[in-house]
Formats: C-alpha cells, structure tokens, sequence
C-alpha cells in the first residue's frame, strides 16, 4: 500500500503527496495538471505493475513446479518470444489481410489473443519435448532454442513489413507499464484475474506434484487436467502481460525464489499469496527505480529486472541449497 | 488384490511386446510378499500393471472384486499407496509435511488438514520411528530415514494395499533388515497388504511371509519354504556360476 502511493507520488513531475491523496479519493488536486497526470498516467500504471508482477511471478511459480526445475519461468522457458512472436505475427502481417480483419487484429483483444495463443503453444512444445527428456537442463535449453527460433521469425517478418509496423512493433517490444488506457487496463485486470482464479484450483494438485507426477497421480491426482489447467493459467498471465506490457524478463524466475527464501516453505497455499506479494512488491519497486525521481528519464522496465534478476540467479546457481539443487 | 492370468507388456500400434504371460498372483491381507526376479525380468511392469498405471495386455487385476480399470484416481488412491526409489524432485517439504501429502485423498479442495489428519500423520511418524525427524528438511536427512519417511507417507495414505518398489536399494545390510522388519511389523499389526519388489533374494526368504519369484518362462507365487522346495532358485539369474544352496538359504558363487 505505502509502495503503491509512492509509486504513484514519484515521478518526472512532482506532486506533494497531499495532493496525490486527493486526486486519488476523488477530490481534485491544486493543480487540475496534477489531477490529470495522476488518473490518467500514474495510476494507470501503477495498477499495472502491480498486476504484471504478480501475474507473471504466479506463472513462474507454476512452471517451477510442473517441470520441477527452479530455472524455469515464463521468460526462461521461452512464453515470452511465444507471445511475441504472436504479436509480431498480428501486428507485422496485418497488411496482409483486409482491412476489416486487420482492424479486428490490431485492437487490444486481437494483440491479447495472439499474444495468449503464442505462448500457449510454446508451451505446449516444449511440454512435449519435456515428456521425453527428463532432464532438467535440457528443458532450459529447448526453452533458449525457442526464443532464439521465434526472434528467428520475427526477423523474418520485419524483413517484409512496412516502416510503420516495424515501429509499432519496436515500440511494443521495449516494453513499458505506461500508456494502458483505462479500458485495457480493465481488460488485462479481468484475463490476470481468471489466470489466477486457475492457479487457486491447483493449489493442492501442486503440492502433490512436489514428490513428481508418479506420487501425485498415486495420491489421486488428475495429473492430465491439472496441467493443462495449469498451462493454460500460466499462458493466460504470461501472454495477456506480454500483450500489454511488452516481455518483461526475469519476474517470472526470480520472484518465486524470494517468496520460498522469505517464507521458507514449500506449501503452494502459503507460496501462492507470498509469490502475488513478493511479485506486486517487486514491481513496484522496480517501476519506482526507472524513474529517478524529478528527472525527466525513464528507462525501460525490462533493464530495471534485468539488473536486480541476472544477479539473483547467478547467486541461486552458485548456491548449494540441496533444497533448491539436488 | 487378484490377478487373473495376466500378460504384461507393452503394446506398440501393430503388435503387443509380451514380457511376460500367464501370470496369477493372490496379495492378502496382513502378509508380506517380496518380488524376486533379475534386472530386466520385468518386476517394474509387473508393479506397474498391478498399480494400474500401465493395462495389462490380456487378464485383468481384481481390487476388492472390481476390476481395478474401474475405479477413479480419486478413489483408487484410498485403496493402494505406493513409494517409489526415483529421488524426489527439489522443494522445501519438511518430513511433516510430506507424509501430510499422504493425507490428500481426505482432504477438501484446499488440502487442508483436520484433527483427524492430523493424528493419521503423527500415527504414521510413530509408526516408522521417525517423529524425531518431523521438523526436518527431506533432503536433510540420511537414505535409510528417507525410505522409512516415505514409508509412512504410503501409512498416512491410510490405504488396505502398500507397493514398494525396490525399497532397499542404497541402504546398507542394517538398514535393509530394519526396513523389512518395519514392513513384516506394518503388516502383521496393521493388517496391511504389503508387496515390494527386491534384489535381496536371501533377505527376502528370511523377512517375507511369501515370495513372488519372476524367471524367464515362469512367475511362481509360494511360502519362501515352498519356494526352495521348488528348487526354483537355481534358474532365477539364468547363470550356472550362481547356486542356491537350500540348506543355508542362500546363493553360492562357485
């Protein structure tokens, strides 16, 4: 709550909290500039880095689990470049199609759906190459081979598109929590809802799933329905995030680690509401961080996880935790 | 649990790999029974196919006079639990909690945990000696404690039938012999059916209360007495450098 208003406090422009407050419960600030930068631009995005941390941090928490690998994650496994590769496809070969088709394509319902679609089916490859190599690094690989093979594609596309979707594309792709317009941000906060409306489902099935499918199948799980139940949430939050939001790195790996870190358990009951916490936290800080306060430059979100990712990872290979690498 | 002259296998899309056939088992209640059969028999199949993992190829498994085809994941898990020796994937789980999971068949959509649970869960741990270790983490503890922590996961599961594949691998002569001391108790005072499979063929006939041996052309289900009289043991490693001397109950290398 406090980070949240001082996300909402801190920016190029400053505004006095007072005034923040005011805008906020509906009364109007000193200066009606103020009232307008605050509806429309700060909130706006702070309630979308809130969602996207926590969306994307659950999603990385259930891949953790399903594959039974603590490097896997929305970004590691590849469901970002799925979700790209759908937008570019959308956004990049609308020329093709007509123009009414092309108008149903590029408005924020088409983007989500090709951006879902996308990582949904990276998912699904790469569940299906993870059925027959049982090892774990070999997953991360696979998961390496698709990003590389879906900016493979992209490329090709750029190659054939116009200037104007090419910059449409690249703007896109550099991702931003800003600019979401009331209306999308409803939207993504509904698609981010039933993700995590599903995951709640799992919550059991997953713990099971922690002794590996065998056990959990012999406890009488639905191990069929509980992945796909599963993989459709983590397409669901990891595409509709992309969609709006651009691919944001490293939410999706590192948030599920803190959350274990910080509440040391392994009960996806307590990890669930701890991942959505950690990851709601961490975006908001991490969005307070591309913005130095008072100064007019913005860097991108993604450098900002990135930075604080990288680290933490490196940190959790070196490690010895058995708990973590057997 | 029955099974009905069963072949087991593996069937690819034109024609069935038959590993093994013709095979009738009785498991009962309160005994001990140990699978006996060289690596590569097909003891992991047979387990499968009784667990109802994999179907059998022809014949059919009776749980309490149902097929076992028939019952659901759910209800199946209240009948038959098992404990595998494939190492646990990577989590914080504290032995507690992992015989708690035991409990997931009772438990609502949430899993969480009753009075009763409760007393099931601290029942299993007193059962296999392992209270003391309830705080701990399941990769801090030594193969032996694990095993038996698994054991009582199977217990809290709360279930007529136990099936234990290879139990006793990477533990030592001591361990092995509590281990099966634990599983002969489990059975006699519990009731339970317990079937495990194992490559301690003299351990076997000393600790179980029937031997289910697995050769090449046959499956023979008997008393480890009626066993050696059978004089079975001889074609049970298809090696003529390996005997059974029935008189010390053990195997020879000549």
């Amino acid at each position: 709550m406090v980070l949240f208003l001082a996300n909402i406090s801190l920016g190029a422009v400053k505004i006095p909290l007072a005034d923040v407050l005011q805008s906020l419960t509906g009364g109007e600030a000193s200066k009606t500039s103020w009232h307008y930068i605050i509806i429309n631009y700060r909130l706006p995005k702070a309630i979308t880095a809130l969602l996207a941390g926590m969306g994307l941090s659950v999603g990385g928490l259930l891949m953790q689990t399903l594959f039974r690998n603590p490097l896997a994650g929305p970004d590691v496994l590849g469901l970002n470049s799925g979700a790209s590769l759908g937008v570019a496809f959308v956004i990049l070969a609308s020329g093709i199609f007509p123009a009414t088709l092309a108008g149903i394509f590029l408005s924020p319902y088409g983007i989500v759906l090709a951006s879902v679609a996308g990582s949904f089916i990276v998912l699904l490859a790469i569940l299906a190459v993870a059925q027959r190599l049982r090892d774990t690094m070999a997953i991360l690989i696979i998961g390496l081979m698709f990003t590389s093979f879906t900016g493979a594609i992209v490329g090709v596309l750029t190659y054939f598109s116009t200037a104007e979707q090419l910059q449409k594309y690249t703007f896109w792709a550099l991702g931003s929590l800003g600019n979401l317009p009331w209306d999308n941000i409803i939207l993504l906060a509904l698609v981010v809802l039933m993700g995590l409306i599903m995951a709640v489902i799992t919550l059991k099935p997953l713990d099971a799933l922690l002794l590996g499918e065998r056990y959990a199948k012999s406890m009488g799980i639905n191990f069929k329905r509980t992945r796909f139940i599963i993989i459709l949430a983590t397409s669901l939050l990891t595409g509709c995030i992309t969609a709006f939001a651009g691919p944001i790195a490293f939410v999706g790996l590192v948030v599920p680690h803190m959350a274990k870190l910080l509440f040391k358990t392994s009960s996806h009951n307590v990890l669930f509401w701890a991942t959505l916490l950690t990851g709601g936290v961490l975006m908001l800080l991490c969005d307070i961080f591309t913005q130095l306060p008072g100064s007019a430059f913005v860097l991108p979100i993604n450098a900002i996880t990135s930075i604080i990712g990288a680290p933490v990872v490196i940190g959790l290979l070196l490690s010895k935790r058995k708990g973590i690498f057997n | 649990m029955q099974a009905n002259n069963i072949s087991i296998g593996y069937s690819s899309k034109k024609l069935n790999h038959i590993i093994a056939s013709g095979i009738n088992l009785t498991l009962k209640t309160g005994t001990l029974t140990a699978l006996i059969g060289a690596n590569g028999i097909g003891k992991s199949t047979l387990l499968r196919t009784l667990t109802g993992i994999q179907e059998p190829l022809s014949g059919n498994v009776i749980l309490n006079g149902k097929g076992i085809e028939s019952y659901t994941p759910a209800r199946l898990a209240q009948q038959l639990s098992i404990v595998l020796t494939e190492s646990l994937p990577p989590s914080n789980l504290t032995v507690y909690q992992l015989v708690a999971l035991g409990r997931q068949p009772y438990t609502n959509w949430v899993g969480s945990l009753s009075p009763e649970d409760h007393f099931k869960i601290t029942e299993a741990l007193e059962l296999t000696q392992t209270s003391h270790l309830s705080d701990k983490k399941h990769f801090e503890i030594s193969d032996g404690q694990l095993q038996k922590v698994l054991i009582a996961r199977a217990l809290a599961q709360d279930t007529p039938l136990i099936i234990l594949d290879e139990p006793t691998t990477h533990l030592d002569l001591r361990h092995k012999v509590s281990l099966l001391r634990l599983l002969k108790k489990l059975a006699g005072e519990q009731g339970k059916c317990i079937l495990y499979s194992t490559h301690d063929p003299d351990l076997a006939l000393q600790l179980s209360d029937e031997l289910i041996i697995m050769t090449r052309d046959t499956v023979l289900q008997n008393t480890p007495q009626g066993c050696i009289e059978s004089n079975i043991f001889n074609t049970l490693f298809n090696d003529d450098g390996i005997v059974f001397d029935p008189d010390k109950k053990s195997f020879i290398v000549r």
